[in-house]
């Protein structure tokens, strides 16, 4: 049963992703740790984290879109759950510190003892053992997602009301998570981390074998997801994102549906979030931003919603794109980026589409410059990493209206093209169908 | 009222009201096993809210609507009813159209519900028999591959008519199953539905007299929610009232 659903996940696209992930597990760390500095071909020591925190998200954005893409649940709290996974990482990692934090104390943590704790809160027990915590990384946001899923669901809160509560829950512990006395670090949140599996957490061998794990772990969650989008559950999921009340009648419980995927997504959310905090080395509040959840449905719906490798590459796309425009780089970086995207919309759906790109994309920092001088009588463009949540909502904006099928759908366009083309060149069988034994379609009259 | 015992589908004096506007009202119909029956009436007579009430879409506000003599509806709902063996075609077909046709019979396929059953399902040759059967009936098996969407309207009627045939259920509910086909295709429906209801309970909804005549059913004509006249097609629409109410229009 369990092999067929295996065999089942690992279609043709699958199996492709699944082995290039793979070759970048072992790729990236042979070229940081064996490939000697100086080499071109070495991967620094800092961007081994970084990419690895790409990875985290990528499975972070095919979590959600296991739940957004396949079966219609717009959820605008994901992050939370990333979040959740994290802290309990984060948990694991600080009782590993011991004695050696700043106070010294061999079971509290320096905030605790900061704040006055005089013995560890209950929740914190067990926490030093990595199984337990390991557990709690997929119980935590399982449970949460299990609980809020159970009980939207069941009352069928669909649509905008949906969205809406989910980032109501993430909001929710935001709020939480900032208050010293919850006992998980208020603001400042968990930090410091020094041994993760009796092996320090900033050597570049952990860093690298981090990094290979975030990579199976994203390959996992592509198994996983291609396993439930393969089987009869997964058109159902699909049925009930287009008709969810037709499923109704067909006998499906619309609500279970939604619940099995919604648990399955929060939970690869939480594996993402507990291999991301130690490759960042904090865990904050901030995680829980409602921005952030909004986020990994940008990166979602640019990379191609409803496909497995879509939201994959969406979130690395977007990070890139993000990095280019928040870690100090120039007008020219931003504009070249902003010039790539306009070309791909102006060749997807006309230049006219991607002449108003690149004029939106002027107009924003102008509109700024002007608005300065206005107030201060300078005129001043604005920074570029304040920029970014404006690229961030353009992106998103004119994805959805030039692009509704993201990156992927792009691709899938320009391949239909070309074999539509070559079917006219040649307007006879291909020889793998000929030899495939598969008799010529004849044209449909009708 | 009638007796119970021995009916597949048992309606006495349902009413429902939306906004104070009664759409049903006080309305007795039953169906026996293994027979058909025919509802006629004008637009807005209430035939379609009927269906929703069976079906657990819309709670009546009174009356009683039995399933198989004694299994109450109204406790029910939508997931639950279907699985009891009631099948229905919506009016607007409404098939899953981002699909192929073969997944959408899939779908249908009268098999387990649950999540886990799903999840772990894989395709014996029985079904993939069963199914290829299907859409040779519903002359559909040319176009097993095609997205639901790329269907004419006439063929997703039939799409959703054989979904309703892999749904292997007790009792059919058939809103206006013929609007949008051809008049062969229309006679086709009509000796499909009649073969269907050998062995099964059939309510069909139209407004297509010559499909009613050659249903040649028993005919109950609804207008303002309640029964208006009972009896052969001829019968009743030799009826003065339903005459002057729907067919005189
Ligand atoms: N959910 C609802 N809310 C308010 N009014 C409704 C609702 N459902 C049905 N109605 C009203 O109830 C009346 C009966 O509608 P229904 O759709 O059952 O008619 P029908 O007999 O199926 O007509 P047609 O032949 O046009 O399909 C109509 O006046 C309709 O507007
Ligand atoms: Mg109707």
């Amino acid at each position: 049963m369990i092999t067929q659903l295996i065999l089942r996940a690992l279609d043709k696209k699958a199996i492709w992703l699944v082995a290039v992930l793979a070759v970048i597990a072992i790729g990236v760390p042979v070229l940081n740790l064996v490939v000697p500095e100086g080499n071109p071909l070495h991967i620094p020591n800092y961007a081994v984290p970084l990419f690895g925190k790409y990875l985290n998200y990528a499975m972070l954005a095919l979590a959600l879109d296991l739940v957004w893409g396949y079966c219609g649940i717009l959820s605008l709290g994901h992050a939370a759950f990333f979040a959740l996974g994290a802290y309990a990482m984060g948990m694991y990692l600080m009782r590993q510190i011991g004695a050696r934090g700043v106070y010294a104390n061999p079971t509290l943590p320096d905030f605790m003892v900061f704040l006055n704790y005089k013995e560890l809160p209950w929740f914190w027990n067990g926490f030093d053992m990595w199984w337990f915590a390991f557990a709690m990384v997929l119980i935590v946001p399982g449970l949460l997602a299990f609980v809020f899923g159970f009980l939207a669901f069941r009352s069928r809160v669909t649509g905008v009301y949906l969205s809406i509560i989910t980032q109501a829950m993430t909001y929710a512990l935001l709020l939480a998570f900032f208050r010293n006395d919850l006992g998980f670090g208020g603001n400042n949140g968990l930090t410091d981390f020094k041994d993760i599996l009796g092996v320090n957490v900033q050597a570049a061998t952990t860093r690298a074998a981090l990094f290979a794990a975030s990579a199976f772990a994203l390959a996992l969650a592509v198994v996983i997801c291609s396993a439930i989008v393969n089987s009869k559950l997964g058109k159902v999921m699909v049925a009930v994102r287009d008709a969810e009340s037709r499923t109704r009648f067909l006998g499906y419980r619309v609500d279970n549906v939604k619940l099995f995927a919604f648990v399955v997504s929060a939970v690869l959310a939480g594996i993402a979030g507990a291999l991301y905090a130690p490759q960042v080395g904090i865990i904050n509040p901030s995680e829980f931003e409602p921005g952030n959840s909004i986020e990994v449905v940008i990166w979602t719906a640019v990379g191609g919603r409803g496909t497995i490798v879509g939201p994959i590459i969406g979130a690395i796309v977007v990070n890139l794109t993000k990095s280019i425009f928040t870690s100090g780089s120039s007008y020219i970086a931003a504009g070249l980026v902003i010039l790539i995207f306009s070309g791909i919309v102006a060749v997807a759906s006309g230049w006219t589409k991607g002449l108003i790109v690149i004029a939106a994309s002027i107009a924003i920092p102008v509109l700024y410059g002007l608005y300065q001088l206005a107030l201060y009588g300078s005129f001043k463009l604005p920074a570029l990493s304040d920029v970014w949540l404006y690229a961030l909502g353009g992106l998103f904006i004119f994805t959805t209206l030039f692009l509704p099928k993201g990156i992927v759908g792009l691709i899938a366009q320009w391949r239909t093209m070309t074999t539509k083309r070559e079917q006219h060149d040649r307007n006879a069988p291909s020889p793998a169908d000929v030899e495939a034994g598969v008799d010529p379609q004849p044209n449909p009259a009708e | 009222m009638a007796d119970k015992t021995g009916t597949m589908l048992y309606l006495d004096g349902v009413s429902v009201s939306f906004d104070g506007f009664k759409a049903i009202n006080k309305l007795s119909i039953i169906v026996h096993p293994a027979e058909m029956l025919a509802i006629i009436g004008p637009n807005g007579a209430g035939k379609t809210t009927m269906m929703d009430i069976i079906t657990g879409k819309t709670r009546p506000d009174d009356g009683e609507v039995l399933f198989d003599g004694r299994t109450d509806l109204t406790k029910l709902d939508e997931a639950a009813i279907a699985n009891l063996g009631i099948g229905r075609k919506f009016q607007k077909p409404t098939v899953f159209e981002s699909q192929t046709v073969w997944d959408n019979l899939v779908m249908a396929l009268r098999k387990p519900r649950g999540v886990f059953s799903a999840l772990f399902y894989s395709m014996s040759a029985d079904d993939e028999a069963r199914i290829t059967e299907i859409l040779d009936t519903v002359r559909l098996l040319n176009r097993k591959d095609d997205f639901a969407a790329n269907l004419s309207h006439g063929q997703k009627q039939w799409l959703e008519i054989g979904m309703l045939l892999a749904q292997d259920p007790k009792l059919l509910l058939v809103d206006e199953p013929v609007a949008g086909m051809t008049d062969s295709e229309t006679v086709e429906t009509a000796k499909l539905l009649k073969e269907i209801a050998k062995t099964r309970s059939v309510v069909v909804v139209e407004h297509d007299m010559s499909f009613v005549r050659d249903l040649g059913s028993r005919v109950t004509c609804l207008a303002e929610g309640s029964v208006l006249a009972e009896g052969t097609l001829d019968q009743v629409s030799a009826n003065p009232v339903v005459i002057e109410r729907y067919l005189g229009r």
